[in-house]
């Protein structure tokens, strides 16, 4: 085991180098600079800041003083941010991201599974229909839609939450960090109850626990302790990146509710131009996206005993 | 083992809360306001719009930065309470300049301190405007400090030595500038973030003096020197300034503090108004701007603004290098229909470029809605109903507002000229790429203007000026613009700028659509928040009412 | 005839039911008319689908025709005509809604408002300098957009577009998905372990960026949006379908597969993927919404429909702005989403039940 999660961690290295390498050379396509503006300053001083970033060197020459820099955890300035290098932006934006985001994932995973076990249990009954149905809600209301009515009803009507902002509001029973993070749980919550119904289903028609009913073991044991194990799979599969897209935070959210968090900098980044910024960003979601997808590949081992002959 | 593991899960989960709750509460708290209280403590809560990049006023470029910076940095001289044209003391208590207004002489008052007990002297000026004109800063303003003699030679490393610019401090209070033209709007100019002073000492201290992005603007090591100064930065959240008791005039200062959040959704900030989370707003949401107009028109301001909203046209393309193309399609738009129903924020049909306001000088009022006539030059152009008309795009970056007018004028094209017409998109960025590489048909565009005066409009016009964009040049239009650089009459200039913006129109390298004006929502208890064109508000004079109960 | 032998032995049985060919499928369908609520869900579904695809011609306006004074009116407000007498002598005739009937005549004092709106509301005529007011007869089933374009009409059209791209999209994305993780699953190992690393790759991939990209490179285009869109959407599908396959390449009757000589192809195609073909489709049935809405991200940077056509996910965007002052420029467009997703669910449990080897055990 130990053997596996070593391995994994070392294929993060060429994993990482070539996400920044594509993301490297894509972002350096993309038309527009950084200082480009309505009122478009003139050419020459384009230049001289062009110099001054270094971008006025060749493209190579730029990468590898990148990489070179990367090396040394140096990921440079951010354009948007002047007074702060890429780390401080990270470091900053990423723990409120990371709070709304566990919020938010524990929302999903107890209404997901739950809507799911009971529809599935309840198949084609009216207790399928209805925690589906209110389950699809989340989809049919993404988040550009829920989460201004949550902030209107909770913020605005009911006076509970802040509508807007993560510092100075507190005067109000809800933590800021409440209302996107069940916006955003919602919308995972559909997806999390399809899964666990669909996969629930196909567990509970399998010969082993037909077996076990006729045996008399109780219902809800053969659904927690025999059931849930393999119906989970596709969740869990699902889970891994779910996960760290939620942690790193939504840019439509975080606007909504205006959150100070890492979500809006993956797209302000690239409407920026910011280079150094978008780099970090998706270097750091990277890193995410292996971890979380290694820790989701462990579970599903560990959840299913037959596939790890 | 399934224990383990979820045993394992929780206490993942459990360390993520607690290290993300850990982390705010210790700071929340502190800056816990209702309106209520912060009418009491007069604390502003206000909106700028988007996160400003940096507070450095030589590196800012954009309105948002302005207004941050404003209440801690003040220049020369302060934007009078009421009225833009006039101006009040800042830096300099009095000031002098000659006959055709070419060399100015500012009085730098004895009191005037910085936030860390610092004088402010001429010789701190004479630093920023240094700083502004080292061409390996790259400042994105330096070349509106050209005006200064000598400044575009030292920029270009013509000269070396800094003191044959034409800016000297003839002792620590005495600040001479001395300008390549007659400037009568100088007062006007050096309110600009271009022209405001920095201390020479923190800048060094942590750089060189074209070391940008340095760690001087942070909370605790910027330095004010007008009548608040930083206490907090945080980003995409709040700045909180408060009151500097070492500015010159600080008997004065009404307010103990502001607070400015970055909220860029003009959803988010209208209902953090309504939830009595801002004094001020940024803007209004279009649908909504109907809605307060009638029913709560005590808490929506519609002030006038300097800006123009138009299309640039490339005049390169066929059929689009015909002046009567470009005025017909400038003829048969019908601005008022516009301006009523789409925008309802009182914005004005342009009927020239320059918009009012822009002291003296009258707006031209030359493009109307005119059909009948913008069929005849169509047909003079060898086009009678449309016929043939190749068909072209106009280009926007993503708004509601830009695709809303943008349908509407293409519908109004198809209607009275018969003739097709594309939309597209772009992102902003890549838009702006578009537009400077004059790779479009015809292209959103707007500007607001700097300063006082029609200069920051109409110079943009001239051949090959960077901001031109549309391939448009005529030597006489340039010649006007240079004469009335030349001219000190204040009068007579007007005269040729206009006979210059007249020419402009004439050619119609734009199609004009309307002047801008700025819509935003104001709570009652603000004192003396005025209309300014440029909307400059001299945050010393701001007050707030204890009494006044917040309206809800 | 499966439930006779299930309980002996399932694995031979499963091989020889796919060696029959189309009796799995035609098995599925007479499963699936047995299933009521999936046949409403199919029915519902081609409804909408027919709706999109003939409404517009029956509606009475276009998508593209404005009239700006119309503005945002409600959902069959009344609509007033105003007959404008131009200088040159020629009648121009533009519309007004009911409820902005007082912006008119803000001028004059309320009462006098009031009269005048109850005159014209009796089918009179009023004239005010130029301007005739009359009442007109045009109506507007679900209201009007904010520049007067009728919002049925609209919708129906930007229907084509989502439902479009919805399922090509999905379709790119299931395909490219099940391939991937179903190989990646089966092969295990060293391919394994390259394909997912090549997965998570594409996941940190900044989708702005690629967008922005594809666009500037190849202009707009509906098969680039396809190809963005499936592009991204796969990745999900892949990792579901390779843990479901892993889970079951163990399994005895697999095994018993192997040992019969079968190519990995036939055992892959024949008896892995129709196994999992219950995640799939429900994964599947969860993509078609994203797709939807991923494809108002796609118009946000230039890449997606073109003004003045719209979509699905476009409108439901611009309505949620404004959803406080008219709601049903939100409604409309999201009930018509709505619909599509719950019966494209119903639907697809039915299609997962009816597919399901072992469901008619139950």
């Amino acid at each position: 085991m130990i053997k596996v999660i070593v391995g994994r961690l070392l294929q993060l290295i060429p994993v990482l180098l070539i996400i920044l390498t594509v993301t490297f050379f894509m972002s350096k396509m993309v038309p527009g600079g950084p200082f480009s503006a309505e009122r478009q300053a003139t050419p020459e001083v384009i230049a001289k800041l062009n110099a001054y970033y270094g971008l006025d060197k060749p493209l190579w020459e730029q990468y590898l003083g990148y990489l070179a820099r990367v090396v040394r955890f140096d990921f440079g300035p951010s354009y948007t941010y002047q007074s702060e290098s890429v780390t401080e932006v990270i470091a900053r934006a990423f723990p409120i991201s990371l709070q709304i985001g566990t919020l938010a994932f524990c929302i999903a995973l107890v209404i997901g599974v739950t809507a799911g076990v009971i529809a599935a249990v309840n198949k084609n009954k009216l207790w399928d229909y209805f925690p589906m149905s209110l389950s699809m809600l989340g989809i049919c209301l993404p988040t550009f839609v829920l989460g201004p009515i949550l902030a209107l009803v909770f913020g605005l009507v009911l006076k509970l939450a802040p509508v807007s902002g993560w510092y100075g509001l507190n005067y109000v029973p809800f933590h800021p960090m409440i209302l996107p993070a069940v916006t955003l749980g919602l919308f995972y919550a559909a997806y999390i109850a399809r899964l666990t119904r669909g996969g629930m289903l196909d567990i509970l028609s399998q010969d082993f626990i037909r077996t076990a009913r006729a045996k008399g073991v109780p219902d809800h044991q053969i659904i927690v302790k025999h059931a849930l194990r393999g119906g989970l799979l596709p969740v869990v599969a699902f889970l891994g990146p779910a996960l760290a897209g939620l942690i790193s935070g939504s840019f439509v959210v975080e606007k909504v509710f205006n959150v100070p968090g890492l979500g809006q900098e993956f797209i302000k980044s690239v409407f920026n131009r910011d280079y150094p910024l978008i780099l970090g960003t998706v270097a750091f979601f990277g890193i995410l996206i292996v971890v979380f997808n290694l820790l989701s590949d462990i579970i599903q081992t560990l959840l299913d005993p037959k596939s790890r002959k | 083992m399934n224990k383990w593991i979820l045993l394992a899960a929780l206490l993942i989960v459990g360390c993520l809360v607690w290290f993300g709750l850990g982390h705010t509460t210790a700071t929340r708290t502190a800056y816990s306001l209702t309106l209520r209280e912060a009418n009491k403590n007069k604390i502003l809560l206000i909106t700028v719009g988007s996160e400003p990049r940096t507070l450095d006023p030589q590196e800012a470029q954009g309105v948002t930065e302005h207004h941050i910076i404003m209440a801690m940095i003040e220049g020369l001289v302060a934007p009078n309470i009421d009225d833009q044209s006039k101006v009040v003391p800042g830096m300099a208590d009095r000031w002098q300049h000659n006959d055709d207004y070419s060399v100015w002489t500012f009085h730098i008052g004895e009191d005037r301190k910085w936030s860390n007990g610092d004088p402010v002297t001429a010789e701190d000026f004479v630093f920023s405007y240094k700083r502004m004109l080292t061409a390996s800063f790259g400042a994105q303003y330096s070349d509106n400090l050209f005006i200064l003699k000598g400044a575009e030679d030292y920029y270009r490393g013509k000269i070396t030595d800094f003191s044959q610019v034409g800016v000297k401090a003839l002792d620590s209070h005495t600040l001479r500038i001395e300008l390549v033209g007659p400037t009568p709007y100088l007062l006007s100019l050096v309110q600009h973030d271009s022209w405001l002073p920095v201390n020479p000492k923190v800048i060094l201290k942590f750089g060189n003096i074209d070391t940008r992005d340095s760690k001087w603007t942070r909370a605790e090591n910027y330095l004010a020197n007008g009548p608040f100064k930083m206490k907090s930065w945080r980003p995409n959240d709040v700045i909180e300034v408060v009151r500097n008791p070492l500015y010159w005039d600080a008997a004065n200062v009404k307010l103990n503090g502001i607070n400015f959040y970055s909220i860029e959704n003009g959803n988010t900030q209208e209902r953090a108004f309504q939830a009595g989370q801002l004094h001020k707003t940024d803007q209004v949401p279009l649908d909504k701007v109907p809605y307060y107009r009638r029913m709560r028109p005590e808490l929506i301001r519609i002030d006038p603004s300097e800006g123009v909203y138009f299309y640039r046209i490339n005049i390169a393309r066929k059929p689009l290098n015909d002046p009567k193309v470009r005025l017909a399609l400038n003829l048969a738009i019908d601005r008022d229909a516009i301006v009523k129903n789409i925008l309802r924020e009182d914005q004005k049909p342009a009927t020239g470029y320059t918009p009012p306001g822009m002291g003296d000088y009258q707006p031209l009022d030359k493009m109307h809605y005119d059909p009948e006539r913008a069929r005849q030059l169509l047909a003079e152009a060898g086009y009678p109903n449309g016929k043939g008309f190749p068909k072209f795009t106009v280009h926007f970056n993503t708004s509601e507002s830009h695709r809303a007018i943008a349908e509407a004028i293409q519908q109004m094209w198809k209607e009275e000229l018969n003739i097709d017409v594309g939309l597209e998109n772009q992102e902003w960025k890549v838009y702006l790429d578009t537009q400077n590489n004059k790779n479009y048909d015809l292209s959103r565009s707007g500007w607001i203007g700097d300063f006082m005066d029609p200069v920051t409009f109409l110079s943009m016009w001239t051949t090959g000026n960077g901001n031109n964009n549309t391939n448009w040049g005529s030597p006489k239009y340039d010649a006007f613009i240079e004469q009335a650089a030349r001219t000190g009459d204040p009068k007579a200039r007007l005269e040729i700028l206009h006979q210059a913006e007249d020419l402009f129109l004439s050619e119609a390298p734009v199609v004009l659509v309307y002047w801008y004006t700025n819509a935003y929502l104001l709570q009652p208890s603000v004192q003396n928040w005025n209309p300014l064109v440029l909307g400059n508000h001299n945050y010393k004079y701001i007050d707030l009412k204890s009494e006044q109960e917040p309206i809800k | 005839m499966a439930a006779v032998t299930a309980s002996i032995e399932p694995v031979p049985i499963r091989a020889d039911e796919l060696v029959q060919g189309t009796s799995l499928w035609k098995d599925a369908w007479l499963r699936l008319k047995k299933n009521h609520v999936a046949l409403f869900g199919l029915y519902a579904f081609c409804m909408v689908g027919l709706f999109c695809l003939v409404g517009p011609f029956f509606t009475g306006y276009t998508y593209e025709q404005t009239e700006i004074s119309l503005k945002a009116s409600a959902p069959m407000e009344p609509i007033l005509s105003r007959t404008e007498t131009r200088k040159t002598g020629e009648p121009k005739k533009s519309f007004i809604a009911f409820s902005n009937l007082e912006d008119e005549f803000l001028d004059k004092p309320e009462s006098d408002r009031k009269a005048i709106a109850a005159k014209i509301a009796n089918g009179e005529a009023y004239q005010e300098g130029r301007n005739t007011y009359r009442l007109s007869n045009q109506r507007h089933f679900f209201g009007t957009d904010p520049l007067g374009r009728d919002l049925l009409t609209r919708v129906l059209v930007g229907g084509r577009i989502s439902l479009a791209v919805g399922f090509a999209a999905t379709l790119v994305s299931v395909c490219i998905g099940v391939l991937w993780g179903a190989t990646a699953g089966f092969a295990g190992g060293k391919v394994d372990t390259l394909m997912m690393r090549f997965a998570d790759i594409l996941y940190a991939l900044p989708f702005t960026v690629i967008v922005i990209l594809l666009m500037v490179m190849f202009g707009r285009n509906f098969i680039l949006l396809f190809a963005a869109i499936g592009a991204v959407e796969w990745l999900n599908m892949a990792r579901i379908v390779r843990g479901q396959i892993i889970s079951l390449k163990n399994q005895e009757f697999i095994e018993a597969a192997i040992s019969l000589g079968l190519s990995s192809r036939q055992i892959l195609f024949r008896h892995l993927i129709p196994n999992v073909m219950g995640s799939i489709i429900i994964y599947a049935t969860l993509t078609v919404p994203n797709v939807m809405l991923l494809e108002a991200v796609l118009s946000f940077l230039g890449l997606g429909v073109q003004p003045p056509l719209s979509s699905w996910g476009v409108l439901i965007d611009e309505g949620s702005r404004t959803m406080e002052t008219s709601i049903w420029l939100l409604a409309c467009p999201a009930m018509f989403f709505s619909l599509t997703l719950f019966s494209l669910n119903f639907l697809g449990d039915g299609l997962r039940d009816a597919l399901d080897p072992k469901s008619s055990k139950d």
